[in-house]
């Protein structure tokens, strides 16, 4: 290939921006960001999941999640088809490094990544006693770490087990849908990982997201739909056992 | 991992709250409980709990005075306390904490004993010495008319207080009851009994708690303890106790016949970690037995020394069924997933911040507060310093 000096001259300081960038570990910014054009959510395809755990080290390495705590994690389901309502359920360390083999039998195995469901209704944001925790106008559940309590309400109040009180900052501690990055136009961690395209981010403001022709031509669901929380994470191929 | 039995989601292996959350409601129950136990002589007229009302109004205080400390422990920022005062969120049942303390505290407790005292906190100002004088003077907010109209319109003002008291003491313990019972996504708590459940639950404490209080302290002061008042306290305690175990059992009943989806995970839960806790020690020892021990009382005419150890008896059953109750609600919780699929086991600890020690202190710390109140604000006339002691 043939670089002309012109070329030249322009590949050379773009080559030292995008080198910048890559060292810094931090992505350009997008300035014109406006919180309400935005609503955002996720799609997990169950049936594409390997449980390979990139995307829990990814959220572990990106927000300095720390260890014994998730903002994000995979659990494997073990299946009888005789008795759905108990199934074998696993999650070693998170499924951050991965799963154990499986044992070869008649029962069905899957894995179902997990991460806060950024609830349209949360209850942890009812419950806060200060509205330290609150969803944003761009569909995001966040915590104001300098102003929560520490008094883990909110943990008690997400049924998906989302939340914890962070062991340092005394604080509590969740997925952000990585919001650092969505500001600046990128994907979250997790998703940008994902080796199967299992997690997909999703606006579901943006009619040109392709959320929208999936949720129409898929049966997705949400997890435990009984409680009412307007969860904004879409499961595909959800298994009925799955808590 | 140690502790875990079956599947727990990962945030959830360690308990977000601790003993001193189980103590918490244990100690505002006993609050409203007292004070329920003092309106009756104020409201209802019921003479014969009369050497008992100014006692229940103090415990009541005494008890007021440490119930956010366990709260204040507990919380990761207590520095940012303040700010459920300054910005409450208007969606938030804890948020109301605030709010519900302070109005009972001042409006209802310190408003009634103050009224009530008025008369001996002026005469003392004028009659001690010293810095305790000045203490007095400072307690008399500078009214010192004591007139007997002035008086009058204290008792007035008082029985006004008590009354707006009584659902403040529903109000105080409600509203611990339905920061569980409003958790839809706990089943262990979900449940609109709770609040009720937590009200008759703390009378029943309250009322325990004060008399066994007033037999111990007479005792102590080696006065005789009237046998008219504790058999109508014991009274008292055995209906309300009745009232509780029924709305107890009425939400066991349901969550039995409605088996919903947590049933099988609780069920187990029940027979196993919290068959202690819960089966014996809450329902068998610290609730049907102090049932048939008040239940004998009323239908047998025992002796008067035999009635008061049975009262002393049902009193410290009943509290440490009430304790167990609070244990278990908190507690058991927080021992099963969300997930229905596992277990966890809460390991307390002894000398941190959430600890056994601590515990222990603030249980005793009400009492280190009443018995200062007691010599500051004597609940009994002093004519009684010089009756006869008991014969018991």
């Amino acid at each position: 290939m043939k670089i002309s000096r012109r070329q030249m001259l322009i590949l050379l300081p773009a080559a030292a921006v995008a080198w910048e960038s890559v060292m810094a570990g931090t992505p350009e910014d997008a300035p014109n960001y406006k919180m309400t054009d935005h609503w955002w959510g996720m799609l997990i395809d169950i049936s594409k999941c390997i449980g390979c755990g990139n995307c829990v080290r990814a959220c572990q390495t990106e927000n300095d999640v720390p260890d014994g705590f998730f903002r994000t994690w995979v659990e494997r389901y073990h299946v009888s088809d005789e008795d759905m309502t108990e199934p074998e359920v696993i999650s070693p360390d998170g499924g951050k490094e991965g799963f154990p083999v499986a044992q070869q039998d008649d029962k069905k195995y899957f894995f179902v990544p997990k991460l806060c469901n950024h609830c349209a209704d949360s209850p942890c944001t009812q419950v806060c006693p200060v509205g330290a925790t609150f969803i944003s106008p761009d569909g995001v559940v966040l915590v104001d770490q300098k102003y929560c309590l520490g008094c883990a309400y909110c943990v008690q109040a997400c049924p998906y087990g989302c939340r914890y009180i962070h062991p340092e900052k005394k604080v509590a501690d969740k997925c952000t849908l990585c919001k650092h990055r969505l500001v600046k136009g990128l994907t979250t961690a997790c998703c940008e990982v994902c080796p199967t395209g299992a997690r997909q981010l999703a606006d579901l403001k943006d009619p040109n997201d392709p959320i929208h022709a999936f949720l129409k031509t898929h049966s997705v669901q949400v997890l435990k739909p009984q409680m009412a929380t307007g969860a904004k994470i879409f499961y595909n191929d959800l298994d009925g056992s799955v808590r | 991992m140690s502790g875990v039995e079956g599947f727990m989601y990962p945030n959830e292996i360690e308990l977000q709250w601790s003993v001193l959350i189980v103590l918490y409601p244990f100690i505002t129950g006993l609050v409203a409980g007292a004070f329920i136990l003092a309106s009756l002589e104020r409201v209802f007229r019921v003479d014969a709990v009369k050497p008992t009302y100014r006692l229940a109004l103090l415990t009541a205080l005494s008890f007021l005075l440490v119930a956010p400390l366990p709260l204040q422990l507990h919380l990761g920022h207590p520095e940012r306390s303040p700010e459920m005062y300054f910005t409450p969120h208007s969606t938030s049942a804890m948020a109301m904490f605030g709010y519900v303390y302070l109005w009972y505290l001042m409006a209802v407790l310190v408003l009634e004993i103050w009224l009530d005292y008025r008369r001996e906190i002026v005469l003392l100002s004028q009659s001690s010495k010293g810095l305790v004088r000045w203490i007095y003077k400072l307690m008399t907010l500078g009214s010192n008319n004591i007139s007997p109209r002035s008086l009058a319109i204290d008792d007035r003002v008082g029985w006004i207080v008590t009354l707006v008291g009584i659902p403040s003491a529903f109000l105080l313990h409600g509203y611990v009851g339905f920061i569980f019972g409003s958790i839809k996504a706990n089943p262990w708590w979900s449940s609109p009994l709770m609040p009720v459940v937590f009200i008759f639950s703390a009378m029943v404490s309250g009322i325990a708690g004060v008399m066994l209080l007033y037999m111990a302290i007479t005792k102590l002061r080696k006065q005789k303890i009237d046998i008219r008042c504790v058999d109508s306290i014991a009274m008292y305690l055995f209906y309300i106790f009745i009232i509780d175990f029924s709305l107890e059992m009425l939400d066991l009943v349901h969550r039995i016949y409605e088996a919903d989806e947590s049933f099988r995970s609780l069920n187990f839960m029940v027979h196993t970690q919290l068959y202690i806790p819960h089966i014996l020690i809450q329902i068998c020892l610290g609730t049907l037995t102090p049932l048939i021990l008040l239940f004998l009382t009323q239908v047998v005419k025992f002796p008067e020394i035999v009635r008061k150890r049975i009262y002393a008896i049902s009193g410290s059953l009943a509290l440490i069924g009430i304790f167990a109750m609070r244990w278990n609600v908190v507690i058991g919780g927080q021992l099963f997933s969300k997930s229905f699929l596992g277990y966890t086991t809460y390991k307390m600890s002894l000398v941190t911040k959430e600890g056994l020690f601590v515990a222990i202190f603030l249980t005793l710390l009400p009492l280190v507060f009443l018995w200062i109140l007691i010599k500051l604000l004597p609940p009994w006339p002093e004519r009684n310093a010089h009756a006869p002691a008991a014969g018991d």
